[in-house]
């Protein structure tokens, strides 16, 4: 049986981190950016597209300068809500402006081992068993590709990573590992084998995608070359900015807004424009860099900033928004982690943030670790509890139970105010909370409940399987790419 | 002789200030100040200056990065000055970088590439997208001491083994170091495939190419 989804909904706190004469600035400024220092698309595909729109294309630089009144247009045309499928349709995930539904985090390179504890690098059995945890998590909406399935063959490393995920969970698929047009056909005929079709594949996609951006302002041609796949068979389709202030936005926190919302408002005016009223989202995880290597530091005021910044942009061009969260910096799931994450977290799920994006990736989202997902689902919990608010109807206010129990010491444990609402408190997974005493004699401390948990998940949950003729389908496409790149007829080139 | 102007040098590039640089070497030319004094006791201990800064956490990497971009703009000047002199400013070490073949990711290995030749490297870049074969031929035509694999893809990072294994094949290993990074790559990569380090960072590429040539040095006289 499908386990059912328990996303954050219709948070009761309020966050405003830019009033709306801050979006307008950032707004204006972003049009000027992109009407007078344009944004480099560097595959003809799109530049065509901005051509014939009354674009100003330098072909030589592959650079796009589009009057503000194109991009408006076409943006005016992006739905506003719509569903991401899941093979199961009761974990379909709306994405409409009331919901934040977390997902594991991508692309990782390596794998704490569930058994072991030895750093390995990833391969595909761990995309399965990650995918079954996840499954397995009511915090989980669903998936992105956690980590990069590295003993599969290049060209066709995204669908084996794509087929894993779908062979181990009914939750919906989001790839952010597809960059080329190829491997974007090969992936939509997969879910629509899937779906049994392509219009029921437009209907509920049990597939979304989610590209880069290359900051500062510009675009990856494969990835483009694929979200234009994508726009045209309704596979919503989303542009990331990890604009870095100071590295590869300015150091200032608007201005790296600015830069990062040129990016992503480029895109997805240019899929409107290629397929009017095709689904399109906002994605974000921008970030300070580190002063001291230039690294991406994956946690940090500023992050946490953007992460609720972000979400007025998108709700200001009526479209959904998936943020970077969690992904800490931090090397083992430890004190960093969980300020990082509880930090990055709340700030995009407080502003009703459509998708977060984070769950268990450490290090910068590099290494997986089974420990750091279940922390990370028990901060969603957390902030799910939180965002509910505080309810003060007569049931809250508890008037008659506080005449019932008056001054009598403790004696709200036993009364049936409480045990009728007893159960709205949060109760924590992983949480220390034994007697001092308990906890000091005892051998087993946090990090051994959440690894015991995982494995438990691995060794019980079994999610309803593909039909056995969808598998051997998605097989067959696979090995269609494969023998292509084979036999020469396709041929994998390097994309500027 | 000349305090003051090679005072203004070492200020040029503790400021980062690429114009202060690039008028400072114009003066030394017009002076007939000695490049070589020029360099050394002028533009290098800037340099230096900035180097320990950062490392007492005082300075960022911005500040090495402007730091290294006006000694390069310094060098610029004074390079046809060398030439014209028949000089040749002691180089550390001779570098071939680039970017694997089917990656067209550059950030990182531009960084790299600026802080070693501000650092004293003669650094070759062959951008990106490239093939192990122009690995190999720079190697042999610029005589190489390291040569640096940048990748950033998980499916590109394997070029990095070709590489080394083109190196070898040629008979240019173990001669030739080899160094690489990006974004995927680990230590456990870089032992697997064979190559003589790796970095997770600018500063720390300078660091570990300083080591391999101290070793090289090392090996020479033992």
């Amino acid at each position: 049986m499908a386990t059912r989804i328990d996303p954050i909904v219709s948070p009761r706190l309020t966050l405003e981190v830019l009033s709306p004469d801050q979006v307008g600035r950032i707004h204006e400024a972003t049009l000027e950016v992109i009407e007078t220092v344009g944004v480099r698309f560097p595959t003809p595909k799109a530049l065509d597209i901005w051509e014939a729109h009354g674009a100003t294309v330098d072909r030589g630089r592959q650079v796009a300068k589009v009057p503000r009144k194109v991009i408006e247009d076409a943006l005016a045309l992006a739905p506003a809500a719509y569903v991401l499928g899941a093979r199961d349709p009761s974990q379909d995930c709306p994405l409409d402006g009331e919901h934040v539904f977390a997902a594991t985090d991508g692309c990782g390179i390596e794998v704490i081992d569930i058994e072991t504890g030895e750093l390995r690098r990833s391969r595909l059995r761990d995309v399965e068993e990650i995918a079954r945890v996840a499954d397995a998590c009511d915090e989980i909406g669903f998936h992105w590709v956690p980590v990069s399935a590295q003993d599969t063959p290049a060209e066709s490393r995204a669908l084996h990573e794509l087929a894993a995920i779908w062979r181990n969970s009914t939750k919906h698929a989001q790839t952010e590992s597809i960059v080329t047009e190829h491997e974007a056909r090969a992936a939509i005929e997969m879910a629509a084998a899937i779906m049994g079709g392509h219009d029921a594949l437009r209907e509920r996609p049990v597939l979304s995608m989610m590209q880069c951006t290359t900051s500062p302002l510009g675009q990856d041609g494969g990835s483009i070359e694929a979200a234009l796949v994508a726009a045209e068979h309704g596979i919503p389709v989303g542009f990331m900015t990890m604009a870095s202030s100071a590295f590869s936005g300015p150091a200032t926190l608007a201005g790296t807004l600015v830069v990062g919302n040129a990016e992503v408002v480029s895109a997805m005016a240019l899929m409107e424009l290629a397929y009017p009223g095709c689904p399109v989202y906002y994605a974000a995880a921008q970030t300070a860099m580190d002063l001291r290597s230039g690294a991406y530091t994956g946690g940090g005021p500023e992050d946490f900033l953007f992460g609720a910044a972000t979400n007025a942009l998108a709700d200001f061009y009526h479209v959904p928004l998936s943020m970077g969260a969690f992904a800490t910096g931090a090397k083992e799931p430890d004190w960093q982690a969980g300020v990082e994450n509880a930090m990055s977290c709340f700030m995009a799920s407080v502003v009703t943030s459509d998708m977060l994006l984070g769950v268990g990736l450490l290090n910068g989202s590099r290494i997986f670790s089974y420990e750091q997902m279940l922390f990370d689902c028990e901060i969603y919990s957390i902030v799910r509890a939180m965002l509910k608010g505080i309810d003060t109807s007569d049931e809250g206010l508890a008037l008659d139970a506080i005449r019932e129990v008056g001054t009598t010491p403790a004696d709200y444990l036993a009364t049936k105010h409480t045990r009728a609402h007893m159960r709205e408190l949060w109760t924590p997974r992983f949480m220390e909370r034994r007697p001092y005493g308990i906890w000091s004699e005892a051998p087993d401390r946090n990090r051994d409940w959440a690894l015991e948990k995982a494995r438990t998940i691995l060794r019980t949950h079994q999610p309803d399987p593909l039909d056995p003729a969808v598998s051997t389908e998605l097989d067959r496409i696979i090995r269609g790419v494969e023998d292509d790149v084979a036999s020469g007829r396709l041929v994998v080139a390097a994309h500027g | 002789m000349h305090e003051d102007l090679l005072a203004a040098m070492r200020q040029s590039i503790a400021d980062g200030d690429q114009d202060a640089a690039t008028a400072t070497a114009n003066q030394a030319i017009e002076v007939g100040l000695d490049p070589l004094v020029a360099i050394d006791e002028g533009y290098v201990p800037g340099l230096s200056y900035v180097g320990s800064c950062f490392s007492s956490g005082e300075m960022f990497l911005p500040d090495m990065m402007l730091a290294a971009r006006a000694m390069n703009a310094a060098m610029a000047v004074l390079k046809p000055e060398l030439a014209k002199r028949s000089q040749q400013r002691s180089v550390r070490g001779r570098v071939v970088i680039g970017t694997v073949k089917g990656d067209i990711h550059e950030i990182g290995k531009n960084l790299v590439g600026t802080m070693l030749s501000a650092s004293g490297f003669e650094v070759v870049d062959l951008g990106v997208d490239v093939a192990p074969e122009r690995f190999v031929d720079a190697a042999r035509e610029n005589n190489a001491d390291i040569v640096g694999v940048s990748a950033l893809l998980t499916t590109t990072m394997t070029g990095q083994r070709t590489v080394v294994e083109s190196l070898a094949a040629a008979g240019l290993r173990p001669g030739v170091k080899v160094i690489v990074g990006g974004a995927p790559v680990t230590r456990a990569w870089a032992a697997e495939i064979g190559a003589d380090g790796y970095s997770e960072d600018a500063v720390g590429a300078v660091a570990l190419a300083t080591k391999l040539m101290e070793g090289a040095a090392g090996a020479a006289q033992g």
